[in-house]
Parts: structure tokens; sequence; C-alpha cells
């Protein structure tokens, strides 16, 4: 102490405490002010959590055990990330009404905010994908040849060339993509629900997907182009072969019955 | 296919004695053929109005053939060929397309109902019995060409000269073995170009959506990536024949969940690669169900379990996936250990 | 001759002109000898049925493929280099495609009517096979291929093969995704041939797969030597059709020394001549409605991409069905591999389809019938063969279900493992049910026909007798329908007959005299066919007075 005091009438003493004291008010501001906002962020955070633990509890907790631990007819939910909660659960498929060999889409029974509580308490659980942002999976922009080259690469094997899905192993199977919104495509990719194998952005990058995204809407929903005519579902040679032989053949039939058929006697008076 | 122990009296009887027969028999036999009915008339033969009616029916399709042909000239005029519309119920369609084959497919089929319209109500639709002749020669006939071929066989020597017949046959034999010849240069000889791939030790594992290097730490437990080696591009004249071979699936399983031991030493900390080509006839596998760990052959449904040695557990495919020994470089990098130990893709006689 | 000709020309010049028509007419039959030709055809007879107009689909839809074939030979460039696709379709902007992919995605989008060629092409392909089958199961359940056609059953059974493997090259032409997996299957299936397949695989290919030959090498093939044989077997196919003269079936004045029908000209002139622009017509509607092989959707062919449902055209579906349901054998030995798992379903593939085209040749070495036929059969009259004829469509059936046994998952909610095991079953069980089935039916509606012929048809008037009783009358036939329904030949089975000589010595019978009496009891004997109504059971019945 005896050294400080002996400098303290040094000529830079004054420059020092000037910048302490701003070092401190700054530090001290830093400390405090957005403190105060996080504190409210993690509360509301953690009401959330609350909250979907309440809604879990209630909902989840008979398949997927207590704490998310997983049980014999639900798989762990630790690091599964919020993303996997929001697809599974505004889809429809979770929570599940019956095992089978595959939970199919249905009417989602929750609201989105309860969905988003649900994350959270999941989230909250282990850490795992997060639900994307609409600029994470807004197809606009995207390169939609690339995508397609992606689509054949990764998807089309299991899901058809133009997404209207296929079969899996003992009754499993890959759905249509025809009305799956941009959202949820997104985050399967991102976290490979049920037997879907996932494609992180470690290997496939958020453009990609968005690409991908991009692809399927010009190929597979309302606004895709069908220059040739009807589709037949998408489904290639065989839908083509039924429909060659019933309205190909049949109507080609019809016609020969008409051509060969007797034409109408007078009628004897 | 000889029928002489066929007895005759076993041969159902002939249907018909003849046409003047058949009307004598009458009385006798209650099936016998009653001869042709007399014809009957149509409207059109009777009613001269009706007859005028058809007349005007056909000549309206025929008509109507003709507009449809002029509309078919002013849709490729008027349509460009990317102009879409949507009509119910067939979706976004080409304009173009649709246009031509509904007027050409009306264009054609009118030609056609007139023409048949026409057979039917106007052209006389009296029957007529057309006889038919044996095919078969008259014994006269045979006995003749049967000479006629003795004295020209005889002519010829042929029997007799048998040093002649002998070597033609033998230079008739041989000729056509030039054309097989020819036929050799149409590819190279199999030698060993199935056993082997592009992989090679230290070939990185290069992620096929990227273009980069795979890194362990890319690959997450469930995830699916699919690579090539390092060096082959796209735009490579051999790329499509290279692929074919070196095409790869990288999964990471949980190392306790890989029952198979070699399969666990081959791979880096879960991450297993296998060649993406199926054994059963070549399809690219790849439907992996991350939670059974079971890979599915859209082709032909072949079965294999990638926890397991990617074994065959259904399906027609005959062996296992063959994998392909990995590990990582000095800058963290997933590499090749060498090339694949087993030929990729369908087996063949060679194979072993 | 020549010294006449040279008298009447001029005579015929000196007085009335003779009309252009018929001095064109003069001018051809001088050097091609028409008149003659004209006098044996141009009023030839055709019986009317709509089922004898099958083979004319076919024909029609074969010239519609060439005339749609040729105009897309313009177009098409049949090469596998790779270019980067920069047409008017934005999905496949900047995809390495090869050229022939390129010049197919040009004619479908970029030429003004080349989508609908392309796809009045391919649909009138689908229907042309279809028409063919269903045109040989015409001629077969009604035993159209007796002597003397059996020569043109071959033909035509030749045609269909031909017609399958023609369609396949071509479905193969655009380098897509879906017809390129199906080149790499048939190779795959060529390299389990046993010793050579890897020298056939490297030969068709011009070395490894897929290389860059195979697209040209098959363009030559599918334009070039298959139509080309074809059109050879088919003009030898109708010469026959116009030598033996059409079959038509039993009935009043029809015999099996006579024809039936219209003539040529003008009736059958005007209605096949039609025929041929209806069915145009109505393959140029089908292409206007439905998309066919849309490449642009399925993408170009990558050796290590698929999309599921991998699917041929539905005429090679059953070959796809046998491969699919195939358990995986495969034996190791001697350092060598016989890969049975693909090698036996290669083999059973063309053995289904001899199994149908010998048929003819062991029904006639059954009944021993050397005689001409030209009376049609009833299905129901010949149980056997319309048995055998149904097992073996069963047959054909449960391998195309196997064949698409993954759109059968998806769309009726099934494990496609359990539909793989139930086309591995069904493969050997339905055919039997089918053919006990079909013949117990056929057997049921010879009875009925029994019936009719000597109790008379339900007329569906109830009459109430005197002593209360009520009966439904029943009409007697007319002389021309009890005539059709008894007009059909009945065999009796062969019998090997005595095995020892009047003097006790034995006689020798072969093996296959045995197997022909077996067959032949099969066919003809007790309780397999229906013994038809003789006229003394008619007699005896109509002359009571108690018949109902």
């Amino acid at each position: 102490m005896k050294k400080l005091s002996a400098r303290r009438r040094h000529p830079l003493a004054a420059v020092v405490v000037l910048l302490l004291a701003l070092a401190a008010t700054g530090g001290l501001y830093a400390a405090f002010a957005p403190a105060d906002k996080a504190q409210a962020e993690e509360t509301a955070q953690s009401l959330a959590i609350d909250e979907g633990k309440k809604l879990y509890s209630v909902g989840c907790s008979s398949c997927h055990g207590t704490g998310g631990q997983g049980g014999s007819d639900g798989p762990s939910l630790v690091g599964v990330g919020s993303a996997a909660v929001d697809f599974q659960v505004s889809t429809g498929r979770m929570p599940a009404q019956q095992p089978g060999a595959q939970v199919p889409k249905k009417k989602a029974i929750y609201s989105q905010a309860e969905i988003d509580q649900l994350s959270a308490y999941i989230a909250s659980l282990g850490a795992g994908p997060v639900t994307p942002t609409e600029k994470q999976y807004n197809p606009e922009g995207a390169d939609i040849g690339k995508g397609g080259e992606l689509f054949r690469n990764n998807c089309a094997q299991c899901h058809n060339f133009t997404g209207q899905g296929g079969a899996l192993t003992h009754g499993k199977y890959a759905p249509n993509l025809a009305d799956v919104s941009p959202k949820h495509i997104y985050e399967a990719m991102q976290t490979g629900p049920q037997n879907m194998p996932s494609f992180p952005d470690t290997t496939m990058p958020e453009q990609q997907k968005r690409d991908i995204i991009g692809y399927l809407q010009s190929v597979n929903s309302e606004k895709a182009d069908n220059p040739g005519g009807l589709t037949l579902g998408g489904l290639g040679p065989v839908s083509e072969g039924l429909f060659a032989w019933i309205f190909g053949l049949g109507a080609l039939i019809g016609v020969a019955v008409w051509v060969a058929a007797r034409t109408a006697k007078a009628r004897k008076s | 296919m000889s029928t002489q122990d066929i007895p005759e009296e076993n041969l159902p009887s002939e249907q018909d004695a003849g046409h003047a027969a058949v009307a004598e028999a009458d009385a006798k036999d209650p099936f016998a053929d009653p001869g042709l009915p007399p014809h009957e008339h149509r409207i059109q033969d009777i009613d001269e109005r009706a007859a005028k009616r058809s007349e005007r029916t056909v000549a309206l399709l025929f008509t109507l053939s003709m507009v449809a042909t002029v509309a078919f000239i002013a849709s490729f005029v008027a349509f460009p060929v990317d102009k879409i519309v949507y009509i119910f119920p067939f979706g976004r369609i080409s304009a173009l397309n649709f246009s031509l084959g509904l007027t050409l497919g009306i264009a054609l089929f009118c030609i056609g109902a007139g023409a048949v319209h026409w057979a039917r109500t106007l052209m006389s639709d009296v029957e007529i019995a057309d006889e038919r002749h044996p095919i078969e020669a008259t014994p006269e006939v045979k006995a003749k060409v049967m000479d006629d071929f003795r004295q020209g066989a005889k002519e010829s020597g042929f029997g007799r000269r048998k040093l002649i017949r002998n070597t033609m046959f033998g230079a008739l034999t041989l000729v056509p073995l030039s054309g097989l010849v020819l036929l050799r240069d149409l590819g190279p000889l199999p030698e060993d170009k199935l056993r082997h791939t592009l992989w090679s030790k230290g070939k990185l594992l290069v992620n096929q959506n990227t273009n980069e290097p795979l890194r362990p730490s890319d690959v997450r437990v469930g995830s699916l990536t699919f690579c090539k080696p390092e060096g082959l591009e796209e735009h490579d004249h051999d790329f499509q024949t290279q692929i074919a071979k070196a095409a790869l699936m990288v999964v990471r399983i949980k190392p306790d969940d890989i029952k198979d031991k070699q399969q666990r030493e081959w791979a880096h900390e879960g991450i297993v690669a296998y060649s993406k080509i199926c054994t059963h006839v070549g399809c690219p596998i790849s439907l992996y169900e991350q939670q059974t760990h079971h890979v599915l052959c859209p082709c032909h449904q072949s079965t294999f379990d990638l926890s397991d040695g990617a074994r065959v557990i259904f399906g027609p495919a005959g062996h296992a996936l063959p994998q392909l020994r990995i590990g990582v470089n000095e800058e963290g990098y997933l590499e090749a250990l060498g090339d694949f130990e087993e030929p990729v893709g369908p087996a063949f006689w060679e194979r072993g | 001759m020549s010294t006449e000709e040279t008298k009447t020309a001029p005579a015929a010049d000196s007085g009335r002109k003779a009309p252009a028509g018929e001095r064109v007419a003069d001018w051809a039959d001088g050097r091609l000898g028409i008149y003659g030709l004209a006098k044996a055809n141009m009023r030839k007879i055709f019986p009317d049925h709509w089922s004898f107009m099958l083979g004319e689909i076919c024909l029609y839809s074969f010239i519609i493929i060439i005339l749609t074939g040729v105009y897309l030979t313009l177009f098409f460039h049949p090469s596998m280099n790779e270019v980067e696709y920069h047409g008017s379709y934005i999905p496949m902007q900047g995809q390495l495609v090869s050229e022939a992919f390129n010049s197919t995605m040009h004619i479908s989008f970029d030429v003004r009517g080349g989508l609908l060629i392309r796809q009045i092409h391919h649909w009138a392909a689908l229907i042309f096979v279809a028409a063919m089958l269903v045109h040989m199961m015409r001629v077969f359940f009604t035993g159209a291929f007796r002597k003397p056609r059996e020569v043109n059953w071959v033909f035509g059974f030749l045609l269909l093969v031909l017609g399958m493997f023609t369609g396949f090259t071509g479905y193969s032409l655009p380098d897509d995704l879906l017809s390129g997996t199906g080149v790499r299957f048939m190779q795959g299936a060529i390299l389990s041939v046993p010793v050579v397949g890897t020298y056939l695989s490297m030969f068709l290919f011009g070395g490894e797969f897929p290389g860059g030959d195979f697209v040209a090498r098959f363009y030559s093939i599918h334009i070039l030597l298959l139509p080309g044989i074809m059109l050879g077997l088919l003009v030898a196919h109708l010469i026959l059709v116009f030598y033996h003269k059409h079959t038509q079936f039993a009935g009043p004045g029809k015999t099996n020394k006579n024809v039936v029908g219209m003539p040529l000209l003008p009736v059958y002139m005007a209605k096949a001549g039609g025929f041929f622009f209806l069915v145009f017509g109505v393959i140029a509607v089908v292409a206007a409605v439905a998309s066919i092989n849309p490449i642009w959707a399925i993408g170009p062919y990558r050796p290590d991409m698929v999309g599921t449902g991998a699917q041929p055209d539905w005429y090679m579906g059953f070959s796809e069905g046998l491969i699919r349901v195939m358990p995986g054998w495969e034996i190791n030995l001697w350092g060598h591999t016989l890969v049975l798992g693909v090698f036996i379903p290669l083999i059973i593939f063309p053995l289904v389809l001899v199994s149908i085209a010998v048929y003819p040749f062991i029904e006639s070495w059954v009944t021993g019938d050397k005689r001409e036929h030209h009376i049609l059969d009833r299905p129901r009259n010949a149980p056997t063969r319309t048995a055998f004829g149904v097992a073996w469509l069963t047959w054909y059936f449960v391998l195309l279900v196997g064949g698409g046994n993954d759109i059968w998952a998806t769309h009726f909610n099934l494990s496609i493992n359990a539909i793989t095991w139930f086309v591995r079953i069904a493969f050997f069980v339905a055919p039997v049910l089918a053919f006990v089935a079909t013949k117990r039916i056929c057997l049921g509606l010879q009875r009925r026909d029994k019936d009719k012929v000597l109790h008379g048809r339900e007329s569906g008037i109830i009459k109430r007798l005197p002593h209360g009783e009520f009966i439904e009358v029943h009409e007697p036939l007319s002389q021309e329908d009890l005539h059709t329904l008894t007009a059909h030949e009945q065999y009796e089975p062969v019998a090997i007959g005595a095995t020892t000589d009047e003097n006790g010595v034995e006689r020798k019978v072969s093996a296959s005299q045995k197997l022909r009496a077996k067959l032949s009891e099969g066919y003809y004997g007790e309780d397999n066919q229906i013994p038809k109504p003789t006229a003394d059971e008619y007699k005896e019945i109509t002359s009571g007075h108690g018949h109902h």
C-alpha cells in the first residue's frame, strides 16, 4: 500500500484512475444490464420448460419415461433437440396412437405454443438440433438443378424420383413429400425421424437443404408442371402399364366390339 | 408326334358331311346344321331416309376430321412450346401437347369412325360363305414333286460325289467363324477389371454433397453420407464407370451395437464404410433404416444388416456388401486403408 | 400369250379408251400379275367377331410405332458423351447429362409436338405388347393354333418375344435414371452366366459397365435389327392369315370347309382401314392426356443413384418378379461362383414364355389329330386346355405382382416382405389352384349347355299345374342354337390297348406311349369332359310330355 500511496501523485495517476473508472463502469454495465434481460429470458425459458414438462408428463411420459430417458415403448429423448420435437408433434406423429411398423402422420393435437413448450423441455434435457428459423428453410433463390441432383443422390432411393414415397422393410415406408411444409422437410433432414437417417449440416450444409426443398416444390407440389399430362401418381412403369391396359387397350377393345358388332336389324313388321 | 397308333374311330367324326347332306339329315338329326340364316334387312336397307341419315353422319364425321386437322395446325402455330395451362383433372400441362394430341386424335378417330359407320350401315351386310380348300397337296402333286426332287438330286451328283459334299459342308461350316471373330473387338477381356476400384491406401473419403473430404466429427450416429474417392470428379471421362464401382455409403453406428468383430476393426470409432453397389445385380443400395441399421435395395429388396457385417437378411442377394477399411490421416480426415478386399457389385463366375 | 397381248393391246387403243385407272392396272398387271392376286383376295371373306380384331390392334400399333419412331430418330442423338443441360426445363439446369438424355429432353421441351410423338411412341409400345398378349390368349383359348396354323402360332410367339426386347432396348435409350437401373440389372444378370458371363458383359458394353457404348449399340438393335426381323415375321404372319383364311366360331351355316363373313372389298377395307385410324386416334388422345416416362422428373443416369419404385415397363414385369422373389443362392466351389440367385430366374424367364409356346404341339401329340381345324372351340369345351391357359396366366400375374411388390406394399399398406413370401408360395400353388378351379367351372358350363339342349332355356314363366304344383316353363331351343351348342368335337381317350397280342406275346409299350395315354385320359377321360347330348337322348326327352 505504501507503494501505491507513494505514486498517488504521479502525473499519470489521474489517467490510470480514469481508465479504471471507465473499465469498472463498463464492466459493471456489461455485468448487470444484459444480465437483467438474460435473467428475464431465462425466467421465461424456465417457465416454458416447466409448462413443457407438465405437458410431457401428461402426454409423453408413459412411453418415453418420466425424465425422457426412454422406455420399452419409446426411445430416449435426451439430445434429440427441439427440431425433432417440433417435427414429430406438429406433424401429428407424436403422441403415437398405437404401436406398429411406423407411426403415421395425423392431425396435430397440440397448439404451436404448446409444441414450443414441449420443445423447450426436451431441449433442456440435452443439446440437439434446434428448431430452424424461416431464414434457414425458405427455399427462395435455391439452386433447383443442384437440389435435384442432391435429391436423387440422398433422398430418391426411399422417397422416389419426385418424392412420391416408397416402401421399406416389414411395412415401413418413406412417406410422400407432396404436402410437407419446407420447415418439416428441413427438420426431417436435420433430425432423421424414426427410421430415416439424418443429414446433419456437417455433411449437407444448410444451403443444400434449401436447394432440395426448392427442387421438391418445383416437382412435387400444386405448382409443379407436368407437361406430358396426368402423372399417374408419378410411380413410373407400374401405373403406366395399368393405364395402358385399362384405358389404352380397354378403349381399343371397346372400339373393336363396336366395329365387329352386327348393325341393328329392321324390325319385322 | 406320330399318330399311327391312334385308331381312326377314336377321333371325333367330322362335323359336316358337306352342304348338301345337311338338309337331308335334318329330319333325323335334331342337331343338324340348319344352314346360313336368311339375310335380314337393316333399317338403312329398306328406309332411304335412314340411309340418308347414315350418309350424313358419315359425312359429318369426315368433316369433323378436317376441322380437327385445321385446329391441329392452328394450335401448332398458336401455342408456344413452353406454355403451361391448368386443365382439370390433368393438372398443369403443356398447352401444345394437349391440343396437338387431342386434335390429332379427333382427326384420326373421326376418319376411322366414319369409315366403319359407312361399312356398318351402308355397305352390303349379306354374309357370304367362301369355300376352303385343303392345304395339303394331292398325292399326284406330291408324287410329281418328289420325282422332280429325286431327279434334281441325281443330276447334281450330290449323293454320289461325297468329296464335293463333304468339303462343301466343311467350307459352309467354317465361313461364319470370320463373322464371329470380327466381334472380338466389341470389348476388352474381363481380366481382373471387376476386382479393383479406385480406392487405395490413403485416398480420402470425399463427401458427394459438398465435394469436401470427410472428418470423423462430421458423421453423426444415425446420419447417412455418400462418398467418392478423392480425385474422382464428375467431369472425368470415366466418372460413370469408376463411380459404378467406387460408390461408398458411410454411416456411424455406436461401437457397442456392431456385432461383427472384423467390421468393428475395419471401422473408425463406429464409422463404417460399405460399398453402395448391391451384391445382387448392382443397384445402388442405400435405403438405410437408421434404427434397425438395415439397408434395403429399392430394385429387388435385398436387405443387409449394417450392424452385422452387412450380411444378407432378406431377398435375392447372395453375399454381404463389401466393407472398405478406413482410418484417419494426420490431418484428421477419413481415409481408405486400401481397396475393397473382394470384388464389389454382382457376383460372377470368376469371383470365387 | 405374248402374241395375244400384242394383238389385243392396239385393238383396245383404237377402240374405246379404257379409263385411266384401268390402264394403270393393266400396266401393273403386265409386270406384276396383280389381277391374279386380286382375283383370289379382293373379295376374300373375313368373319365378324370383336376378338378377331385384336391382331389388328397389334398390327396398327406396330405401324404407329414405326411412324413415330422414324420421327424420333430425326432428333435423337444416340451418344453417351456428357454435356451440361441448358435447355428450357428449369429443375435440370446445369446438370451433367449424356447427349442421349439431352436430346430426349430437347425433343420433349423444345421441339414442337416432339413430346406428343414421344408419348405416342411409348404408349403405342405398351399397348402393342399388351395387345399381342391378349391376341395370343384369344388364339390359345379358342384353339385357333391347331393345324394348319401351328407355324403362324410360332411366328406370333416370336413377334411377342422380339417385341418385348425391342421395347426394352428402346426404354433404355434416353439414358435416364430409371432405364439405366434396368440396364444395370440386365448387366448383373449377364454376369451371373457361368463361365462366359463376364466376357459377354465386357463385349456388350464395350468394357466395364456402363462405359460409353451401350446407348449407340442398343440404338441400332432397337431401330434396325429387331424391328427388321419383326417386319419380316409380321409379313409372313399376315400372308399365312390370308392363305389359311380366318377361323370362325361354330354356328348355323358355318362348317370346317367354309368361312362365313363379309368380303374384303368393300366391307373389310372400310372396317379394317378405319380401325387403323381408330387405333391411332385413341393412342393420340392417350398421349395427349397422360404422361409416360417423364425423364425430366426421373433425371439422368448415374450408376451410384437410384429411385425407389424402380421397375421395367410392364411386359418385363414378370421377369422382375422372378428376380425379386428368388432366394439369394450362391455356390462357391473351386474358386468359382455359381450365382444361382440370379441365374435361375434368368433361365426360368424364357421357360415361362416357352411353356405356353409349345402347348399346341403337346396338345396335338396327345390327341393325335392330324386334321385341319377351322372351327374355333369355345373355351369351356376344351376344359384342360382352358385350365392350362388360366393357370399360365395366373402364374404370369403372380410374377407381375412380385415385380411390383413395392408399389403393392405402399398402396395396400402391406409389408414388402410378406408380399415377397406370398409370391414365393403362390408361384407354385396358385397355378395349380387356378387349373383345378377353371376345369371345374368349364365342366359346369358344359353341363349347363347340355341341360339347355335337352330341356330348353328357362323362360321365366311360372305355370301352375291343375294339381297345384308350380313349374317354370322351359322353351325349347331353336335349331340354330341346338346346332351351335352341339357342334363341338369330343375326343375319346387314347387307350394303350392290350399289352399282349392274341398269341400271348407281350407287346412293348414305350414310356412315351404310356405318358400319352395318361395325358389323354386326363384330357378326355370320364369326369374330364361332359359327353355332349346325343340325338337319341334329345328325342327321348322331347317326345315325352312330362318335360318341363
